[in-house]
């Protein structure tokens, strides 16, 4: 069936099958920031920003994105232009094995985009829905406040 | 301190991770993110039985489902016994698995692949293979393992290395010092523990996965995410029959392993189903399968028995183990090692000493290598067990680690006694900050003013509870890492390393490790890791090798090719090398004051003047195994009513020589730190009576959350280790030991009762609170 749906600003326009999941959609578009860690929304490794809110792709069927806007990793900064949350990241050592790196950085994104003054709580409970095995999550939480910081004084574009 | 005053660079500083860009913005770099055209769907067919012969296996249903490519199972695939432990040759885990066999040993075992077109296809072909089973009779338990009248897993003729297959026992240790029974007689104070963990998961957000494709040449290309590429490519080519020559391996990011990516698994499956093709296929677990089927850490029941004088100083330590293995014995007798050489050197004043135990097949999940290996499960009951006596001398559990730990100068016999499966080499210890490991971290808890308080906020106690761990750096005598340094005609490096980074950041420290010897910042180095084709050998990222075995390979690579950049200067400038310094990427001389950039250097050499390529080879063999040491401090609180544990603060203060990154050892403490609370709290895998894993997903698993984090303080204590690249040893592993024994004797110490056996689950905290009322 054809859908019509906003990817990181640019329009697609494509035939899906009714029951493939939005995550092997965005993969096979070359989205591979969308990562597959259970299949099951337990991981939130899949997590990707539909109309600003963040959804699992997993559980998410490719035809519920008529319409809608996505916005995936790739659609937030690149390796010479970092968005100042993903540099966050970076000089907070946020980043091991980096998997679940791109569904944390979405859900802060979310939770800065309506608060840039979070508390260290709010930020563990925005990120609760996605797994971390590496980090004990310390340096992640670390690095939401790092950006929420440099967006209040004016230093997100 | 010495280490202050000499000229690191790089070396002591959080750079950027040198795959952190990369990774932060999503570029594809992980196994999966490959898109091969053409390549076949691959899945395996599990055993629904926990003991079964194949009587019958009819494919032909199977064979006929469109787009159905291959199907391999015991019938049409040679039996090659081998083992999956990702080890160097030879292999000291037993030859006791083969790529199918006609008996299947646990729920989820390996009976049959598919490789087809599409993941449609696979399934429905695999619905579609007919298995004719004759069930055996079961064990689950050790204790059932071990009967007479057990049946036994393993009777195949062929399986080579196991210790008593009709006992079903796959390893077994027995390694005396001193004369135990006399020790413990005539000690005036003893004390003990039996301690015991369930099978639980390494849980790496990345599943197990693996693309096989044929190159321009026709050779094999293998890019998995394993921790030990060049193990890959040995056991891979012996099993599917292939020339060595004809693989590569390649591992490119992979989303963590703990140990559980220490194994061959997929790879010898996908290898010879694009063989059958001549396609390309993708393996991937599903996360049911990741728990099921890969690897997970050994069960175990651990005693020990303490003796002491009433100074508390140790006379006799005795340390028993039984150790599930599961299905087959990957890692077996290692594991079971360490659960010995790794914990009872850290209390080395003991002269009488015995360890023993046995390693015992199960029709469950297969144990593999995990984060500590071992050492989590001695350490648990160890350090319970150190509490207790600490209790029963009257004296503080601190008081009691300090007159008992090993200093510098130090050894254990236990170093000599027991290696990886083998004998181990003796050594002393060069570095150790414990002592100051240990006053830094009781103060930063704040042990005096809070120990033995039992604060009371409603239903809920407050207590605090410590202990103390080592581990080791690579294993001595056998692990071996190699590095190629090459200078460019800019002047900047290209270093090409066997060592594999699992997330753990290993190619940037390794960066900062030449970088800091050849005075340069780390962006000037390129790395390039984990590739059989073009990067020299390392046997693997496993046993805390990579900072200190592959790390030195770095540095006597980078000491070579910066003296041959000298040499190229020196003739440059018509100057000896010895008055010639290199720092802040040119060469100066201290006489003339004559400068050459690297930049000139590098251009000079390949274009200008008596041309050549500067570059370097070197290879590290592990000498000795430096050990980190570590103190581990909790708070918990304890609700009475319900059981619940609540960690409120964790603090774990390290010595790891010098970080060579701090942010990075930091974030091994911490992932370990938190990793160790899921153990303690609430990760267990269970199984129903038939022996099949029921809670095999992170919805029915708990690994613990964001919100499920204590305020976690980790400090870096500064010691400089005299063999170890920069001063530094290994960080990776030491903090999963701790947090088992620290909470659960923070829990004793605000409740009163003693949790021993893993998760401390507020059932068995009510019912141990229950039966003690």
């Amino acid at each position: 069936m054809k859908v019509t749906f906003n990817l990181n600003g640019g329009p697609q326009y494509l035939d899906v099958e009714p029951g493939e999941p939005l995550l092997w959609l965005l993969r096979q578009l070359g989205m591979k920031s969308v990562k597959e860690g259970c299949a099951t929304g337990d991981c939130g490794a899949c997590t990707v920003l539909v109309d600003g809110r963040a959804v699992r792709s997993c559980l998410m069927l490719a035809p519920q994105i008529q319409g809608k806007k996505v916005l995936t990793l790739e659609g937030l900064g690149t390796v010479d232009d970092p968005h100042p949350l993903q540099k966050a990241f970076l000089d907070s050592g946020a980043v091991q094995c980096g998997f679940c790196t791109p569904g944390m950085v979405l859900v802060a994104y979310e939770l800065l985009l309506g608060n840039d003054n979070p508390t260290r709580d709010e930020v563990a409970e925005a990120i609760s829905g996605n797994l971390c095995r590496c980090t004990g999550y310390v340096k992640i939480v670390d690095a939401v406040l790092l950006a929420a910081q440099w967006k209040r004084e004016g230093r997100w574009r | 301190m010495a280490v202050e005053t000499r000229q690191r660079g790089a070396v002591g500083q959080s750079v950027t991770k040198v795959d952190g860009p990369a990774l932060v913005t999503g570029k594809p770099v992980f196994t999966l993110d490959l898109d091969v055209p053409g390549t076949l769907v691959g899945k395996i067919l599990p055993s629904p039985h926990p003991h079964a012969e194949i009587v019958a296996i009819d494919t032909s249903e199977a064979e006929a489902v469109p787009g159905v490519r291959a199907i391999l199972h015991h019938g049409n695939v040679p039996r090659i016994p081998y083992t999956t432990a990702g080890q160097g040759w030879p292999e000291p885990s037993p030859y006791d698995t083969v790529l199918f066999d006609r008996k299947v040993r646990f729920v989820g075992d390996r009976v049959a692949a598919v490789a087809a077109e599409t993941e449609e296809a696979a399934d429905e072909a695999l619905a579609k293979i007919h298995v004719e089973y004759r069930v055996l009779p079961t064990v689950f338990s050790p204790e059932e393992a071990l009967a007479s009248d057990a049946p036994p897993l393993h009777n195949e003729p062929d399986a080579e290395g196991i210790y008593d297959a009709k006992r079903n026992i796959a390893a077994a240790v027995d390694i005396p010092v001193g004369d135990i029974a006399k020790g413990l007689a005539e000690a005036p104070i003893v004390a003990g523990a039996t301690c015991e963990i369930p099978y639980s998961q390494h849980a790496a957000l990345e599943p197990h996965c693996v693309i096989a494709y044929f190159d321009e040449g026709g050779r094999l290309v293998l890019r998995t995410s394993t921790q030990v590429p060049f193990h890959v490519r040995r056991i891979v080519a012996r099993v599917v029959g292939l020339d060595p020559a004809r693989i590569r391996v390649v591992k490119p990011r992979i989303g963590g392993g703990f140990g559980s990516k220490q194994e061959v698994l997929l790879e010898p499956v996908a290898a010879l189903l694009a063989l059958r093709t001549g396609r390309s296929v993708r393996m991937a677990c599903t996360r049911q399968e990741v728990f099921v089927a890969s690897r997970t850490r050994h069960p175990m029941r651990v005693t020990v028995r303490l003796g002491a004088g009433k100074d508390g100083v140790l006379q006799a330590l005795d340390m028993e183990v039984l150790s599930n293995t599961g299905a087959y014995g990957a890692h077996a007798l290692t594991v079971l090692s360490n659960v010995g050489s790794k914990t009872l050197p850290l209390y080395n004043k003991a002269r009488h000493l015995r360890f023993h135990g046995k390693a015992v097949y199960t029709n469950l999940p297969v144990a593999g290598a995990y984060r500590g290996y071992g050492a989590t499960q001695g350490y648990f009951a160890l350090e319970v067990a150190m509490d207790a006596l600490a209790e029963n001398l009257g004296m503080d559990p601190i008081e009691l680690r300090r007159r008992n730990h090993i200093r510098v100068g130090e050894t254990s016999p236990i170093f000599e006694k027991i290696g990886e499966g083998r004998e181990g080499t003796a050594q002393i210890i060069r570095s150790c900050a414990l002592a100051d490991c240990l006053r830094i971290g009781a103060e930063r808890i704040g042990w005096k003013e809070n120990r033995g308080r039992r604060c009371e906020d409603g239903p809920w106690v407050h207590g605090l509870g410590m202990a103390c761990a080592m581990q080791g750096s690579g294993i001595t005598g056998v692990d071996m890492a190699a590095a190629t340094l090459v200078m460019q005609d800019d002047g900047s490096f290209r270093l090409l390393v066997g060592a594999t980074d699992l997330g753990t950041g290993s190619d940037t420290i390794l960066a900062q490790i030449a970088a800091a010897e050849l005075g340069v910042p780390v962006d000037r180095v390129l790395v390039y890791s984990s590739d059989t084709d073009f990067t020299p050998f390392d046997t693997g990222a496993y046993a805390s090798s990579t900072t200190y075995v592959s790390g030195n390979a770095v540095l006597r690579a980078a000491q070579d090719v910066r003296q041959q950049i000298l040499d190229v200067a020196a003739a440059a400038v018509g100057e000896r090398t010895e008055v010639l310094e290199l720092t802040d990427g040119a060469v100066q001389s201290r006489k003339t004051g004559k400068r050459l950039t690297l930049s000139e250097i590098g251009h000079r050499a390949i274009y200008v003047v008596d041309q050549r390529q500067i570059a370097a080879t070197a290879s590290f063999l592990c000498p000795e195994s430096p050990p980190p040491f570590a103190a581990f401090f909790c708070e918990v609180a304890v609700d009475r009513e319900t059981g619940v544990v609540r960690v409120e603060r964790f603090v774990v203060a390290a010595d790891c020589g010098v970080a060579i990154h701090p942010k990075a050892a930091e974030g091994q403490l911490e992932g370990a730190i938190l990793q160790g609370i899921g153990h303690a709290l609430c990760e267990e895998m269970l199984f129903s009576k038939s022996g099949r894993c029921v809670n095999a997903g992170f919805f029915d698993y708990k690994i613990p959350s964001s919100l499920d984090v204590p305020g976690i303080k980790a400090i870096l204590v500064p010691s400089e280790e005299p063999t170890g690249p920069w001063g530094a040893k290994s960080i990776s592993e030491i903090g999963i030991n701790g947090p088992l024994p620290a909470i659960s004797n923070a829990i004793y110490d605000a409740v009163g009762v003693r949790m021993i056996r893993a998760p401390f689950t507020p059932e068995r905290v009510r019912f141990v609170l229950g039966a003690t009322a």
